[in-house]
């Protein structure tokens, strides 16, 4: 059962792709060789403006990183050596706000995933106004996260006329103070609101690109449906999983518009991204903020290497 | 299909070569202006009564035809950080500006805006006495004028006087805190999810601490003392973020952290709370039949106090001459006509009484049509306005101009801060006494700054 899926004839690109990596410079001759020189000059401008484009900001943050550049002292601006570093180990802003990254990117990605699952198988059987139901579940994904945000802060999370305390009231809920009492969980709301759809539309690409053969042959065989979906389907979406987790990281950690509109960074809510907009835009310390950005870039760079190599050991072992 | 295409590239087409028209020509803008107008660049915040400015802009031009003025429209922070661009990298890319009270006297000090002493007290029709005095505190450094308000307010409270009558409770005029947050347990009412009192308690130096720091001060606490040490987990600090919390989480609204002055305008609006303490210029809201059910049900009484006379904040919103401007002489005229008493009454037979600017002139507080629109609220501002003490608002002297707010850079970030932390102790995630300590810290932290120089 398990060979019929392995047996995708994905193996020999690969394969084809080393063959050409071997032939470098030194293996040419006469004109090809000159051929490719040529086309390598020509190349040499875009390459200069890829680095350009990619690297100058990222640069430039290094500069300023060691600047002491505070936008309301500009006269002071000098030199600061590593004191914008020790500023952000010393000042005890910045472990908090890692963790609070991590719980509410984390939290909001694991429930999104389950729901967006979920939403997903129903969505892969047939039915009529499949097409309907589809369009109506993405639409959270194209609200704007400002728009999203204004909506869960006003017409879902009000304590006195939300939506969410008045469906909570019908069982007897006394009324939640949404903001107050659990600010963090109003951005896992918002955020997983918007993400289910992104979640769902891979997911489903995943479902909708298994072989109905494969799948019959299963029920022939006597598999229950829950033994299909177990053994069979979820094996086969862990590939769309892991692209769905990648992307959905990337854009989540950059929550801002929610953090912003409901919760202002208080109560565990202050995000890599929030922190530096307040160091940059309230503090105006310019100095910091770099150093906090360069850090960032760092621990991003190290987390995604060890991240992407596990990830990279999974897949081998899967093949 | 492809004659679609066809039309639609025609239309990419000529709208490209209409832009790059358009652009040429505004390469010689200069050369189109006629000989002898000065263009002076104004860049304003967006708030509606600057708008209002420039509806009336051919008014000004009815008077000075050599001056035209090109004004340039920002959201508060993109302004704030525009202009210090400009100013602190000495661009002079704006002539005139309008200006925060909180950062005039810091321009003021690094010599960024013009001094408008001279000017203002050279025309004696300007009449620079007619200004209340407060607010010309607000916008003064070291004596002198850096900016001239355009308009102001203070804060007061707001009461429903049906719900008072029913309770059989009489406002006193000058209310003490302990009193308010008394009638604001008696007046609160969870069956119809009535607060007693709103309070802003979203985090920000301009949310939460406008109104906290006005119950600071009279409570004997403040921010820094003489010599810049920081005073926040000092006793008279602590006992009024105490008193505040305590009221809040006894009867003030459910959500307090969610809750800044957009917020507590429409619970107020709906009848959702009996008392308001908040800028004088909700009134106008409070009172708008449109929007709001408790329109003409409101009574106003100065800001509770404890251990001062006076507690109300003060703000104004400013117009500053660049110090680099190379047009000072017309960007003057501009400014002094858009201050001038005239301008009221311009303002006020053009568009309408209520869209006057308030609170900056004695004199506007005299025309018999403005009182008429100001209802009950406006000789109420108009005496507050003249009570208010920026140099002095707490009990201990202060080394800054300002009452709901300090005069350094850093009290943005210090504010921001400490308010992110009152928050958590707020929802009960942290002791207050450790909160204010860290508090502490943070504002010591700006107090060494200021310090050094």
């Amino acid at each position: 059962m398990a060979g019929t899926v392995e047996e995708a004839p994905t193996i020999q690109a690969p394969k084809n792709a080393a063959k050409s990596k071997k032939t470098g410079l030194a293996d040419l001759k006469g004109q090809e060789l000159a051929q490719r020189k040529f086309a390598r000059k020509l190349i040499f401008p875009a390459l200069v403006a890829a680095i350009l484009i990619t690297q100058v900001p990222f640069l430039a943050t290094i500069y300023y990183s060691f600047q002491d550049w505070n936008l309301a002292r500009p006269d002071d601006r000098s030199f600061a050596g590593f004191s914008n570093y020790v500023a952000v180990i010393t000042n005890g802003a910045f472990l908090p706000s890692i963790w609070a990254t991590i719980r509410i990117v984390g939290g909001s990605m694991i429930l999104s995933l389950i729901l967006g699952l979920v939403l997903a198988v129903l969505l892969d059987r047939k039915f009529r106004g499949q097409a309907l139901a589809r369009t109506l579940l993405i639409t959270p994904f194209l609200v704007m996260p400002a728009a999203a945000a204004l909506i869960w802060k006003y017409s879902l999370l009000e304590v006195n006329t939300g939506m969410v305390n008045w469906g909570l009231g019908l069982v007897g809920i006394e009324p939640i103070a949404w903001n107050t009492d659990h600010p963090a969980m109003t951005i896992v709301f918002t955020l997983t609101w918007q993400y289910t759809p992104f979640m769902m539309l891979i997911l489903l690409a995943g479902l909708q690109s298994q072989a109905g053969e494969i799948l019959e042959a299963a029920d022939v065989d006597g598999a229950s449906a829950f033994q299909t979906f177990r053994f069979m389907t979820l094996p086969h979406l862990r590939t769309y999983a892991e692209l769905a987790i990648l992307l959905g990281t990337v854009f989540m950690i950059q929550v801002f518009d929610p953090i912003n509109i409901m919760t202002k960074g208080a109560g565990n809510t202050k995000t890599i991204a929030y922190l530096l907009y307040e160091r940059a835009f309230i503090g105006q310390q310019v100095g910091e903020a770099a150093a906090y950005g360069v850090i960032t870039v760092i621990l991003t760079i190290v987390f995604a290497t060890l991240a992407l190599r596990t990830m990279f050991k999974i897949f081998t072992e899967e093949a | 299909m492809t004659t679609l295409k066809q039309r639609r590239l025609a239309v990419a087409g000529l709208a490209v070569s209409l832009s790059l028209a358009v652009s040429g020509c505004a390469g010689f803008g200069d050369l189109g202006n006629e000989p002898g107008v000065t263009t002076v660049t104004l860049a304003s915040v967006n708030n509606p009564q600057m708008q209002d400015m420039a509806q009336l802009l051919p008014e000004f031009n009815k008077l000075h035809p050599d001056i035209k003025i090109n004004m340039i429209f920002m959201e508060e922070n993109d302004l704030r950080n525009a202009a210090t661009k400009d100013v602190a990298t000495q661009g002079g890319q704006y002539d005139i500006m309008t200006v925060g009270a909180y950062e005039v006297p810091i321009w003021g000090q690094n010599r960024w805006l013009e001094n408008l002493t001279d000017l203002a007290a050279a025309d004696p029709d300007y009449d620079v006495d007619d200004f209340f005095k407060p607010v010309r505190d607000g916008v003064s450094y070291d004596g002198r004028l850096y900016a001239v308000p355009f308009y102001g307010e203070s804060s007061f409270l707001m009461y429903r006087k049906d719900l008072f009558k029913k309770a059989g409770i009489t406002m006193p005029e000058r209310p003490t805190w302990d009193q308010i947050a008394e009638y604001a347990d008696k007046l609160k009412d969870p069956s119809t999810d009535r607060a007693g009192i709103c309070l802003r308690a979203k985090p920000g130096w301009g949310e939460m601490f406008a109104p906290l720091t006005t119950v600071i001060n009279t409570f004997g606490g403040q921010w820094y003392n003489m010599d810049w040490q920081a005073q926040v987990n000092a006793p008279g600090f602590t006992e009024a973020v105490k008193f505040y919390i305590d009221t809040l989480a006894d009867a003030g609204e459910s959500d307090p952290v969610s809750f800044g002055f957009t917020e507590c305008l429409n619970l107020f609006s709906q009848e959702r709370a009996a008392m308001w303490y908040d800028a004088t210029s909700a009134a106008g809201s409070v009172e708008d039949a449109k929007n709001s059910k408790v329109a003409g049900k409101v009574g106003y009484v100065r800001a509770p106090v404890k251990l001062t006379e006076n507690s109300g904040w003060l703000w104004s919103w400013n117009l500053g001459i660049n110090a680099e401007s190379k047009n000072k002489g017309p960007a003057w005229e501009f400014v002094k006509w858009a201050t001038s008493k005239q301008y009221a009454k311009l303002v006020g037979s053009e568009l309408g009484w209520s869209r006057t600017p308030p609170g900056t002139r004695k004199s506007t507080y005299l025309i018999p049509q403005y009182i008429q629109a100001g209802g009950e609220f406006a000789p109420l501002t108009a005496k507050i306005m003249n009570e208010v003490d920026p140099t002095h608002p707490g009990v201990d002297p202060q080394p800054w101009v300002g009452i709901q707010y300090v005069t350094i850079p850093e009290f943005q970030d210090v504010g921001n801060q400490t308010s992110q932390l009152l928050a958590d102790v707020i929802a009960g995630r942290r002791p207050l006494d450790l909160a204010l300590d860290q508090g502490q810290k943070i504002a010591q932290r700006a107090g060494d700054n200021q310090k050094k120089g």
